[in-house]
């Protein structure tokens, strides 16, 4: 049976047929999942460090969250409960592919509720609910390398990475204040891990920077085009660069709420109608939103 | 007095090298160049003493080391051989393990390791380079180019930077309300001045001049010098000027090394070398010049 068929057949119970079809547990062999396991590991002994990887090829094209991919099918096991989010969204078409895909090679339950999780992978979002210390939050990362606004070469932020070589980084942050009277990176803010590593959060928005701080759960990070492999322990310092009289600042709503919701105090998403150009608000984190969606109507 | 900073032997080579480089290199050879391996002998078992307060200046032709003495001292390259060793007074507080054996002088810097050499390089010195584009980002602005080093040093507060930077560049006599411009809008003397005040940003205790005046017009090139000697006694630095000018070594050194194929051939007071030259390239050099 060929790979997209299964994706199409709906019946249960699709893991035998993949696993019927040659193909082993978690889509990758085992060979392949140990390496990436053993780099997994590494990550997390170094907080912040880029640990480079052999980024295999998968059914979906490099860049389209491969490297999460990779780290969710190395790491899942048959009583995990999946939940898979692009840009806070469980509904769109990447997240429902990964989804589909993951639920048929490694036969696991799917759910869209934060707090039933026990795997979460991620594009571009931290969801709104604190997750905790039995939980993963897998990060599809498309550049891995914080300094390459600074340094096109990856030599050179390979040594200032060793060095802890970071003044240009802060001199990039300076000009920006000096021509524009803040700092202007909206997203990929860069933050410093443990003391130590400048690292690239993956494109999140500011407001889920904080999120990472001293939290209760794993973060792992997968660049898959990249080749690399970083990782975010539990109760890790995560420290946005600030300066002491321009500190960091997460994205303002001026009290806007969501327009299904009513939550004031999540991030939100700006919705123009196309027919009348009314502007309106939604939770960007939809599994949130439909949670709180539905204790409202009840 | 003890010497601030002890050189001895500085040697550094390109090439592969072979058993006769050092014989078949230095001034009476009167060639760099091993014509055995082909290997360039840059410096070659250069040794001297830079005490506190001291300009010592460093004079000869182009391709004679000079520029490759200052690379090594600044930590630039890897010496292929020597040792550098500082005084305890330097204040090297932060870096305790470089001083073991209760000496005076710290173990030799060059064997440190590249993270512990910026470490070092940010508190103690300074360069100035003869060509600005080495020492300026020339797409920043001014006041970044000296905030880079205050942030290198850990500074972490943007009012306090650019107060430290407008000091300094109206120490070097650049207009304040410029300080927001990229040097590539500077003319020359502006850039080198620039430079200057980019070097004395962490109050450095060793400052490199590299061939700092050439290529300035005479009018500016004395203004520079000017600048440099109340420099130096104000901020109590200790220079290494390195010129092909005998006239800038002149005004700023009580010191001088002449050097010649990679080699020291003659030093001693200025005055004396300048009056007195012993070694038959020295007297060309101030025949020639003076």
């Amino acid at each position: 049976m060929l790979m997209h068929e299964w994706l199409q057949k709906d019946d249960e119970p699709r893991s035998d047929a993949a696993q019927s079809a040659g193909y082993p547990f978690g889509f990758m062999d085992e060979g392949a999942k140990k390496e990436i396991r053993r780099s997994i590991l590494k990550a997390v002994a170094i907080p912040g460090y880029q640990v480079p990887y052999g980024s295999r090829e998968m059914p979906i094209a490099r860049g389209w969250g491969t490297g999460g991919l990779q780290i969710t099918l190395s790491m899942v096991k048959p009583d995990d409960i999946l939940k898979v989010i692009d840009q806070g969204c469980d509904d769109s078409v990447n997240a429902v592919n990964i989804k589909k895909f993951v639920a048929t090679v490694a036969s696991v339950a799917i759910t869209t509720d934060t707090r039933a999780a026990t795997l979460i992978q991620t594009r571009h979002r931290i969801p709104e609910e604190r997750m905790n210390d039995q939980q993963i939050l897998v990060l599809q990362v498309p550049y891995p390398e914080a300094l390459r606004e600074v340094e096109p070469s990856e030599m050179e932020t390979r040594r200032m990475h060793a060095e802890a070589d970071y003044s240009r980084m802060w001199l990039y942050l300076y000009e920006d204040i000096v021509k524009y009277g803040e700092i202007t990176i909206s997203y990929r803010y860069p933050v410093t891990v443990n003391g130590r590593y400048i690292t690239d959060p993956s494109p999140i928005p500011r407001w889920d920077v904080p999120k990472l701080h001293m939290a209760d759960t794993l973060f792992l990070f997968g660049a898959g085009r990249e080749k690399r492999i970083y990782a975010i322990p539990p109760h890790t310092s995560v420290e946005p660069l600030e300066f002491e009289d321009h500190k960091f600042r997460t994205e303002n709503f001026f009290g806007k709420a969501c327009a299904r919701c009513g939550a004031t105090d999540t991030f939100l998403d700006e919705v123009i109608d196309n027919a009348g150009g009314g502007r309106s608000f939604f939770c960007s984190d939809s599994g949130y939103c439909d949670k709180r969606s539905q204790a409202w109507n009840h | 007095m003890e010497p601030l900073i002890r050189i001895r032997g500085l040697s550094k080579r390109f090439g592969q090298g072979c058993s006769r480089c050092l014989d078949a290199t230095g001034p009476e050879q009167d060639t760099n160049l091993c014509p055995h391996c082909g290997s360039v002998m840059a410096c070659n078992d250069v040794s001297f003493d830079l005490f506190r307060n001291e300009a010592l200046g460093v004079v000869g032709e182009s391709g004679s080391g000079k520029s490759t003495l200052v690379r090594l001292l600044h930590f630039e390259w890897e010496a292929s051989g020597g040792g550098m060793e500082m005084h305890r007074s330097a204040g090297l507080s932060n870096l305790p393990e470089m001083f073991t054996d209760g000496s005076n002088y710290s173990c030799n810097l060059l064997g440190l390791s590249h993270f512990q050499k910026r470490q070092l390089r940010n508190a103690l010195m300074g360069i100035v380079y003869q060509n600005p584009h080495l020492g300026l980002r020339m797409q920043v602005s001014s006041g970044g180019n000296i905030a880079e080093r205050l942030l290198g040093a850990g500074w972490r507060n943007i009012a306090k930077m650019r107060e430290r930077s407008a000091e300094l560049l109206e120490r070097t006599e650049i207009p304040i309300e410029r300080m927001d411009e990229p040097p590539c809008n500077f003319s020359g003397g502006m850039q080198q001045r620039v430079q200057i005040a980019k070097a004395l940003s962490n109050n450095p205790l060793i400052l490199f001049l590299d061939e700092v005046t050439t290529g300035l017009d005479l009018s500016v090139q004395a203004r520079v010098l000017d600048m440099i000697r109340n420099l130096r006694s104000e901020f109590n630095l200790s220079m290494l000027v390195v010129s092909h000018d005998l006239g800038v070594i002149n005004l700023l050194c009580q010191r001088t090394m002449v050097m010649k194929s990679g080699h020291v051939v003659e030093s001693g007071l200025t005055d004396q070398i300048l009056q007195d030259p012993q070694h038959r390239y020295t007297q060309l050099l101030v025949a020639s010049q003076l």
